[in-house]
C-alpha cells in the first residue's frame, strides 16, 4: 500500500498536467494546439500499447492495425450512415477495432514472446495489404475523406467542433481512458498480467488460465488503440492505409520504450517526447530527424530500458 | 602455489552461495573438495573457471589474479573445468569435441596428433567413436569424453565436477585409474565428488564444505580415520 | 480456369530464384539467432544497404563482380562495428530487447540510405544479360544465375560450417556458448564473426536482388518481414529448414501470383507463417523433435 502522502502528490500532479492540457489549444497558436491533440491521440494508443508490453510482458510489433482499423470503422459510420453521427463513429470504430483484436487474440496468445511479437506484425501486414488492394471499399491507397460529425446528445444539443472543442472532447476521452486503464492495471486483474509478465511458468502453475487473461489483455489493448484510431479519424477526416503500415507499430513501441513502460503514462511521455523530439531535430536535421531519433532509442533500449519515467521515478526515489 | 582462493564470495542472482571460500592448490596436486549437496562446490569451480563472476574475494592461478577474467582466457592460461553435467556438445562428433580443445594457437600440427593420439590411448572407445556425434554416447562415454576434451587444453589444473556421478561401478574405478594417471602426468585436479571412499583414495588432501564456505581442512588419510568429521558434514 | 502449362513452370523456376535469394538472406538471419539469440530486426536493412554500396560501386567501376565484393566486405565490417556497439552489450538479456534493439538498428539504417543516396532508386545491371530458351519460354540468364550464385554461397557457408576449425568453432558456441568459453573458444569474437558473415550475406543477396527488383531505400522490411517468416517456417535456428522454408514460400508466392496481384500474394507466405505456428511451432521443416 502506497503511503497517502505519495498518492497524493500523484494525483495533484495529474490534476496540474489535465489542467494544461485543458488549457493548451487556448494559449498555444494554431498548429500547436492541433500538435496537442495529436500527442494526446497518440499518447492514448501508447498507452494501449502499454497494457501489453508493459504490463502483460507481451511486445506487439502490429499495434497499427488496431488503430488502423478504428480509424476505418469510423470512416464506414461516417461514410455510409448520413446524417454522419459521432456516436455511430465511436461504435462501428470500436466494433472493428473489437472483431480484429479477438482475431489477433485467438491465434497469437498461444505464442510465445518473439513469436507472438512477429505474429501481430505479420497480422497488420494481412489487413495492411487487404486495405491497401481492396479498392473499392477501402479506397486503396488514397483512403477515404469524410466530414466529421457534430457532437451532438441524443438529438437534443448539437454543435460543431472547433478545434478547441474537439481538442477537449479528445482530452476528456483521453483521460476517462486513462483512469479506466489505470484502474484495470490497479485490480487483481491487472496483478495477475504482472505476474505473467514477470513469470509466467510460475503464473500458471499457480493455477491461473494464462490464455485467458492474454486474451483478454489483447482485446482491451486492442479497443483502447481503436479507439484512439477513431479519434484520430475524426480530427483529421481521412482515414489512409498508411495507418495501418509497420511504421505506426514502430512509432508506438518506441513510445513505449522511451516514455517507460508498464506505468501507463509513461508512454503518454515518451509520445510526446518523440513529437518534441521530432519537432526540435527536425530544424537541424530535416526529414532525416529519425536518424538522432533512432540512435537515441536504441541507446535507450540498452542503457535505459525502463524510460524516461522509470528513470525519473529512481532518481526521485533515490 | 597453482591455484588460491581467498575468501571468495559469489552470488546467483540475488542468493549468495559462496560466503568466502578459501582453498589452494599446488602444481600436480590431487585435492578433494567435499560436502553435502548445495552447498557451493560446483560455484566454487565455476567461480575459478570464470564462469560466474565472483563478487569479493580473490582468485590467484600462478601467481596473477584471475578473478572476473572471461572463461576462454581461463582456459588458455590452463584451468580446464569438466561440468557436473559432462556437457558435451551434442551435434559435434567425438573428434569435433576434441578438437574444440585442441585448435589453440601456438599448437602445431604435430602437437595436436600427438595429443589427439595420447587422448585416444587414454579412452581407446572415444578412438572407436570418434566420428559419432557426441550426444549419441552412454553417459560414461561423454564422462571420458569431457574429460578427454579437457585434456587437449593441456591444462594445469582440470576442475572435475562429480565425475562419478550416474556412471556404473565399473566406471568408477575406471574415473579413479585416470584421476591417477594426470596425476602422474603432472596435472593437477580439483576434485569435487559425493563418493566420499573414491575421493578419500585419490586425493592428498580435502577440503570439506559447509554453508558456502571451507569448514574443514585434513590430508586424506587422516579423514578416512575420522569418522566423526565424515558423519557431521557429510552425514554418512 | 485453366493456368497454362507453360505459366506454372515459368513461376516455378521464378519461385526457385527468389527462394535462393531469399534462402541467403534468411540464412544469416538463423545462423545469427542460433548462435546469440538476437532477431536481428535489421536484417533486410543490411541487404538495403548491401544494394546500395554494390549499386555504387557498380556505377563507379562497371564490374558487377566487384560490386559484389565490395558490398559484401563492407557490409560485414559494418555489421561487426554493429554488433560491437549495440548487441554485445545486451548478451545475456531477453530476447524482446535484443529485437527493440535492432528495431532501433533499422531505422537508422533507412533514414541514413536515403541521406546517403538521396530519395531515387538505384539500378544494378545484369552482368549477363540474354536469354536462353526454357522448353518454349525465353528466360533470363541472369535469373539463373543468381541461383546458382546464392546456392553457392550456402553451399560455401556451409562447407566452412562442417570442416576447418572455425567452422566448429561456430557451431560449438550455437549449441553451449559457455562450455564453449570454458574450452578457450573466444566467444564474443565467434559473436562478431557470425554477425558480420550473416551482414555479408545479407549484403550479397541485395547486390544480387538488385538487377531483379531495383534497389530502393524501403526494400528492407520487405525482405525483414520475408526472412522472419522463412526463418520461423523453417525452424529458428535450423540452417537447413531456413532453406527449404524458403524456397516453399516463394514456390507459393510465385503460384499464388498466377490467380491474384503479386501485391496480395504476399499473403500466402504470411498465412503459411501463421499455420506453422499453429500446427507445428518449431517449425514445418524440423524433423520431429526426440
Amino acid at each position: 500500500m502506497s503511503p497517502p502522502r505519495r498518492d497524493y502528490a500523484y494525483w495533484i500532479g495529474f490534476v496540474v498536467v489535465v489542467a494544461l492540457l485543458w488549457a493548451a489549444p487556448l494559449v498555444l497558436p494554431g498548429s500547436w494546439g492541433r500538435f496537442a491533440t495529436e500527442i494526446l491521440i497518440w499518447g492514448l494508443l501508447a498507452m494501449s500499447s502499454d497494457i501489453l508490453i508493459g504490463y502483460t510482458g507481451m511486445v506487439s510489433f502490429g499495434h497499427s492495425v488496431f488503430f488502423g482499423l478504428g480509424m476505418y470503422g469510423a470512416a464506414a459510420a461516417l461514410l455510409s450512415v448520413k446524417p454522419p453521427n459521432l456516436w455511430l463513429a465511436l461504435a462501428y470504430g470500436l466494433v472493428a477495432a473489437a472483431v480484429v483484436s479477438a482475431f489477433v487474440a485467438y491465434f497469437a496468445t498461444r505464442l510465445r514472446e518473439i513469436y507472438f511479437s512477429i505474429t501481430t506484425l505479420v497480422f497488420s501486414q494481412i489487413f495492411y495489404v487487404i486495405i491497401f488492394t481492396w479498392t473499392e471499399v477501402t479506397g486503396g491507397e488514397n483512403g477515404l475523406t469524410f466530414s466529421q460529425p457534430p457532437l451532438s446528445f441524443l438529438g437534443l444539443y448539437s454543435a460543431r467542433f472547433t478545434p478547441t472543442t474537439l481538442h477537449w472532447f479528445v482530452l476528456a476521452v483521453v483521460v476517462i481512458s486513462f483512469l479506466l486503464l489505470r484502474r484495470i492495471t490497479q485490480s487483481p486483474f491487472g496483478k495477475v498480467l504482472q505476474s505473467i509478465r514477470e513469470n509466467e511458468p510460475r503464473t500458471r502453475a499457480i493455477g491461473y488460465s494464462v490464455e485467458r487473461y492474454k486474451i483478454v489483455a489483447v482485446m482491451l489493448s486492442g479497443l483502447f488503440a481503436g479507439l484512439s484510431g477513431i479519434l484520430y479519424a475524426l480530427q483529421n477526416k481521412f482515414a489512409a492505409p498508411d495507418f495501418v503500415f509497420f511504421v505506426i507499430s514502430g512509432e508506438v513501441v518506441i513510445f513505449n520504450v522511451m516514455g517507460g513502460m508498464g506505468t501507463l503514462v509513461g508512454p503518454v511521455a515518451g509520445a510526446a517526447f518523440f513529437f518534441l523530439l521530432r519537432e526540435g531535430l527536425s530544424r537541424y536535421f530535416t526529414e532525416y530527424y529519425l536518424i538522432p531519433v533512432g540512435i537515441i532509442f536504441t541507446a535507450m533500449v540498452i542503457f535505459m530500458p525502463q524510460g524516461i519515467l522509470g528513470f525519473l521515478r529512481r532518481r526521485l526515489n533515490a | 602455489m597453482l591455484l588460491r582462493l581467498e575468501d571468495v564470495q559469489t552470488y546467483y542472482g540475488k542468493s549468495h552461495i559462496l560466503h568466502g571460500v578459501s582453498l589452494e592448490v599446488q602444481p600436480g596436486e590431487v585435492v578433494g573438495l567435499l560436502g553435502r549437496n548445495g552447498v557451493g562446490k560446483s560455484t566454487t569451480l565455476k567461480t575459478i573457471a570464470g564462469i560466474v563472476r565472483p563478487a569479493a574475494g580473490q582468485v590467484t592461478f600462478e601467481g596473477k589474479p584471475v578473478a572476473g577474467l572471461p572463461p576462454y582466457r581461463l582456459a588458455h592460461l590452463g584451468i580446464a573445468w569438466v561440468p557436473e553435467d559432462r556437457r558435451v556438445f551434442r551435434l559435434l562428433t567425438v573428434l569435433e569435441n576434441l578438437r574444440t580443445g585442441l585448435e589453440r594457437p601456438g599448437v602445431s600440427e604435430a602437437q595436436k596428433s600427438a595429443l589427439l593420439d595420447k587422448v585416444y590411448a587414454y579412452f581407446p572407445v572415444l578412438a572407436e567413436r570418434r566420428s559419432q556425434a557426441g550426444g549419441t554416447l552412454s553417459g560414461g562415454e561423454q564422462q571420458m569424453l569431457a574429460i578427454a576434451r579437457a585434456m587437449m587444453l593441456e591444462p594445469k589444473i582440470i576442475l572435475l565436477d562429480e565425475p562419478t556421478e550416474g556412471l556404473m561401478p565399473r566406471m568408477v574405478s575406471l574415473i579413479r585409474d585416470i584421476v591417477q594417471r594426470l596425476r602422474q602426468d603432472g596435472v593437477a585436479i580439483l576434485l569435487v565428488e559425493q563418493n566420499v571412499p573414491l575421493t578419500l583414495d585419490a586425493t592428498s588432501r580435502c577440503y570439506i564444505m559447509e554453508k558456502g564456505a571451507v569448514q574443514y581442512h585434513a590430508p586424506s588419510a587422516e579423514l578416512k580415520n575420522n569418522h566423526a568429521v565424515i558423519r557431521q558434514y557429510l552425514g554418512v | 480456369m485453366a493456368i497454362p502449362f507453360d505459366q506454372i513452370l515459368i513461376q516455378t523456376v521464378t519461385g526457385l530464384v527468389n527462394g535462393m535469394i531469399l534462402a541467403l538472406v534468411a540464412s544469416g538471419l538463423t545462423l545469427i539467432f542460433g548462435i546469440m539469440d538476437v532477431v536481428n530486426f535489421a536484417h533486410g536493412d543490411l541487404v538495403m544497404l548491401g544494394a546500395f554500396v554494390g549499386a555504387t560501386t557498380v556505377a563507379v567501376t562497371g564490374s558487377f563482380w566487384l560490386g559484389l565484393l565490395i558490398a559484401a566486405v563492407t557490409l560485414a565490417v559494418f555489421g561487426a562495428a554493429i554488433q560491437i556497439t549495440t548487441l554485445r552489450p545486451l548478451l545475456g538479456r531477453d530476447p524482446l530487447t535484443t529485437i527493440l534493439a535492432t528495431f532501433g538498428i533499422s531505422l537508422v539504417l533507412q533514414k541514413y540510405a536515403i541521406w546517403q543516396w538521396g530519395p531515387s532508386a538505384r539500378q544494378i545491371v545484369e552482368p549477363i544479360s540474354g536469354q536462353f530458351q526454357l522448353f518454349y519460354l525465353q528466360y533470363p540468364w541472369y535469373r539463373i544465375l543468381t541461383a546458382l550464385l546464392s546456392a553457392s554461397i550456402i553451399g560455401a557457408l556451409y562447407l566452412f560450417l562442417k570442416f576447418g576449425k572455425y567452422g566448429i568453432w561456430i557451431r560449438a558456441t550455437t549449441q553451449d556458448r559457455v562450455m564453449a568459453a570454458a574450452m578457450g573458444i573466444p566467444v564474443p569474437l565467434v559473436h562478431t564473426t557470425v554477425f558480420a558473415i550473416g551482414a555479408a550475406m545479407a549484403a550479397a543477396s541485395g547486390v544480387l536482388f538488385g538487377p531483379l527488383g531495383g534497389v530502393t531505400q524501403n526494400m528492407g522490411f520487405d525482405f525483414t518481414l520475408r526472412a522472419f517468416i522463412v526463418v520461423v517456417v523453417g525452424g529458428m535456428g535450423n540452417l537447413g529448414g531456413s532453406i527449404l522454408a524458403a524456397i516453399f514460400i516463394s514456390l507459393l508466392e510465385a503460384y499464388a501470383s498466377l490467380v491474384v496481384s503479386p501485391a496480395q500474394a504476399v499473403i500466402v507466405s504470411f498465412v503459411a507463417l501463421i499455420l506453422t505456428l499453429l500446427i507445428r511451432p518449431t517449425g514445418l521443416f524440423v524433423p520431429t523433435p526426440k
